[in-house]
């Protein structure tokens, strides 16, 4: 381990302390992303008459119904014409609603981009464009459905704010939270039940990550359905003495650099987790980050220039190096260079 | 405002059209001059609005241009209509201009709601507005302006079938019929066929008018109004000529985005009387 900082840290903090922020982390039940965003919906039709609902033919996958039968009148069904659904969304945003467009990633993003660009994006549009089933955990439907390019095209166009929210728990605080922001909004969540680890009363505040676990010897950020991979591989690297500091991003635009930047001065070298390629996701984000402020070896767990295909949810991250034992790996082998 | 006043400010406009293209070396003065006639009537005959521009534009009716590259043409109106000095149109495409080549909110231009250029989005928009005035109460019309070969954008039908569905009947959809675009003739390039009956079959109200005649263009326009309110939305054909009011841009495709250069623009400006004052 060459390179390595001295540890200022310890002095904060002893090991066993460590090990026991990281046991706060854990889970009784199995709860999809998408259902927080459909609770949510429901709380935030009933708190404000400017909420709008739009979807594209996918009402019941994206947990619709409740906010349907609730609030009939500000929901509209736009059928399988999702371009149209962006244009009608900037319209309502336009006359001063606060629509929320929901649909699959694939759908919502990639096949209207040139809608979102101009009628959203540049126009400055109060639009919250609301994607399921992102990434390989969309499972069986295959390739043609997992998109794992989203958040590299929803970053890149300026003003819009692009989150993915970890558990049913950071979903539904998210959906509320970007209610609140005066701006186009990319919120993306996913299809599988998954681990409900994140307590209810953590804070959620828009661009700024917060801390799972302190410690001095690799930064592990990780983003959406990672970040309980990563509360796992971090815990298997504690039982071997190696403290991560594990960070999650939820919002990778606009990105907290602060929260990066302090630890990894810390700890000088950086592994990121997330369900999407590697060109273009939250590691490239983070790679631009510290090739400007500090330069420090990093690893990438992500979709390395594949597509998906059909499978189970822990079939295909394992198969496309999505699982704990890849991000266990990655922070070994950076503590290696 | 009678007819003739009418016709005084679109010669102005025309005039503004030529002035802008000519000092930017750039732009698309053939449909914007074709347009002329039509959105002079709207602006100054028809719209209820304020000029003390409010995005939401809550108790007013609305305006969307969706193909956004006669922007030479609105940005005359909505100065000559009183949004912003007439003097800025000099800025037209130029660096540090809120009046881009194509419009746009980002440089808060008054007037203008959403950005428009690449085409087919400008009725879903309309539509998303007039949906947000009936959850408002609000009773105001939401006016949009197309392209004939627009229309051979899928989105364009997507929006026809919705509004058709949800019962938009606060919605007057004009189509600029010009049967142009850049390629060539629309029959040439890819045919729109049966146009009236396309929309009709969409569930739309279908009207027709020319988009020269102002009495045709009055009296179709209040028709249509008429009609608001009756469970359909509305569309209007209305036929124009590509380059209206300059001999030799008339009736062509050639001048759809090409702009005069010193010569031509004074042969076109020789035929448009300066009624207002150039800015």
């Amino acid at each position: 381990m060459k390179n390595r900082p001295s540890a200022p840290w310890l002095n904060w903090k002893k090991p066993s302390e460590i090990i026991k922020m990281l046991d706060k982390y854990t889970y009784t039940e199995k709860k999809a992303t998408r259902k927080g965003f459909g609770e949510a919906m429901v709380e935030l039709g009933r708190e404000n008459t400017d909420i709008v609902a739009l979807c594209a033919d996918l009402a019941g996958s994206l947990q619709l119904g409740k906010f349907i039968d609730s609030f009939p009148d500000r929901f509209f069904q736009v059928g399988v014409a999702e371009a149209n659904m962006i244009g009608i969304a900037a319209g309502l945003a336009t006359a001063g609603k606060i629509p929320f467009a929901s649909t699959f990633a694939n759908f919502a993003t990639g096949r209207v981009y040139d809608q979102i660009r101009q009628s959203v994006a540049y126009s400055q549009k109060n639009v919250k464009i609301c994607a399921s089933h992102a990434g390989l955990t969309l499972g069986e439907d295959g390739a043609t459905h997992q998109i794992l390019e989203d958040i590299g095209l929803m970053k890149m166009l300026p003003g819009m704010v692009v989150i993915n929210p970890a558990d049913f728990n950071q979903t539904k605080k998210a959906t509320k939270a970007i209610a609140d922001h005066d701006g186009p909004v990319y919120l993306r969540f996913g299809r599988p039940g998954w681990p409900v680890f994140i307590p209810e009363d953590e804070p959620f505040v828009i661009g700024k990550g917060w801390k799972l676990n302190e410690g001095g010897d690799v930064t592990i950020v990780a983003t959406g359905h990672m970040l309980w991979y990563a509360v796992e591989a971090s815990r298997r690297l504690a039982t071997e003495g190696i403290h991560a500091d594990l960070i999650n991003i939820h919002t990778i635009k606009p990105l907290d650099s602060a929260i990066i930047l302090e630890s990894v001065a810390k700890t000088g070298r950086c592994v990121v987790a997330e369900e999407h390629q590697k060109f273009g996701g939250l590691g490239e984000s983070v790679a631009g980050l510290l090739a400007e402020s500090n330069p420090v070896p990093m690893e990438f767990v992500a979709v390395k220039d594949k597509f998906g295909e059909s499978g189970k949810v822990t079939e295909l991250l394992e198969k496309y190096g999505l699982s704990i034992e890849a991000i266990y790996a990655a922070a070994k082998k950076a503590l290696k260079r | 405002m009678e007819i003739t006043e009418l016709k005084r400010i679109a010669s102005q406009v025309r005039r503004d059209i030529i002035r802008q293209t000519y000092q930017a070396q750039s732009g698309h003065p053939g449909g914007s001059l074709g347009c002329a006639d039509f959105l002079t009537t709207l602006y100054f005959e028809f719209l209820n609005h304020n000029t003390d521009f409010s995005m939401e534009g809550k108790g007013e009716d609305l305006f969307f241009l969706s193909n956004g590259h006669i922007s030479p043409l609105w940005y005359s109106i909505l100065a000559r209509a009183g949004y912003f000095e007439i003097d800025e149109l000099n800025t037209f495409r130029k660096i540090n201009s809120r009046l881009q080549g194509h419009p746009a909110t980002h440089e808060g231009l008054p007037g203008v709601r959403i950005a428009s250029g690449s085409l087919g989005q400008g009725l879903s928009v309309a539509i998303g507005t007039a949906l947000a005035k009936k959850l408002d109460g609000d009773t105001k019309t939401v006016f949009v302006l197309t392209g004939d070969g627009e229309l051979q954008e899928g989105q364009v039908w997507e929006a026809a079938m919705f509004a058709a569905h949800h019962k938009v009947d606060n919605l007057i959809a004009v189509v600029d019929w010009n049967g142009q675009q850049i390629d060539g003739p629309n029959d040439k390039v890819i045919s729109l066929g049966d146009l009236n009956a396309k929309w009709a079959s969409f569930g739309w109200k279908v009207l027709e008018m020319n988009g020269h005649d102002y009495t045709s263009m009055i009296r179709t326009l209040r028709i249509a109004l008429t009609f608001k309110q009756q469970g359909q939305p509305i569309v209007i054909l209305m036929r124009t000529e590509m380059g209206r009011g300059v001999d030799y841009m008339e009736g062509t495709h050639e001048w759809h985005g090409k702009p005069p250069n010193e010569e031509q623009a004074q042969r076109a400006l020789a035929q448009l009387e300066e009624t207002l004052g150039d800015y």
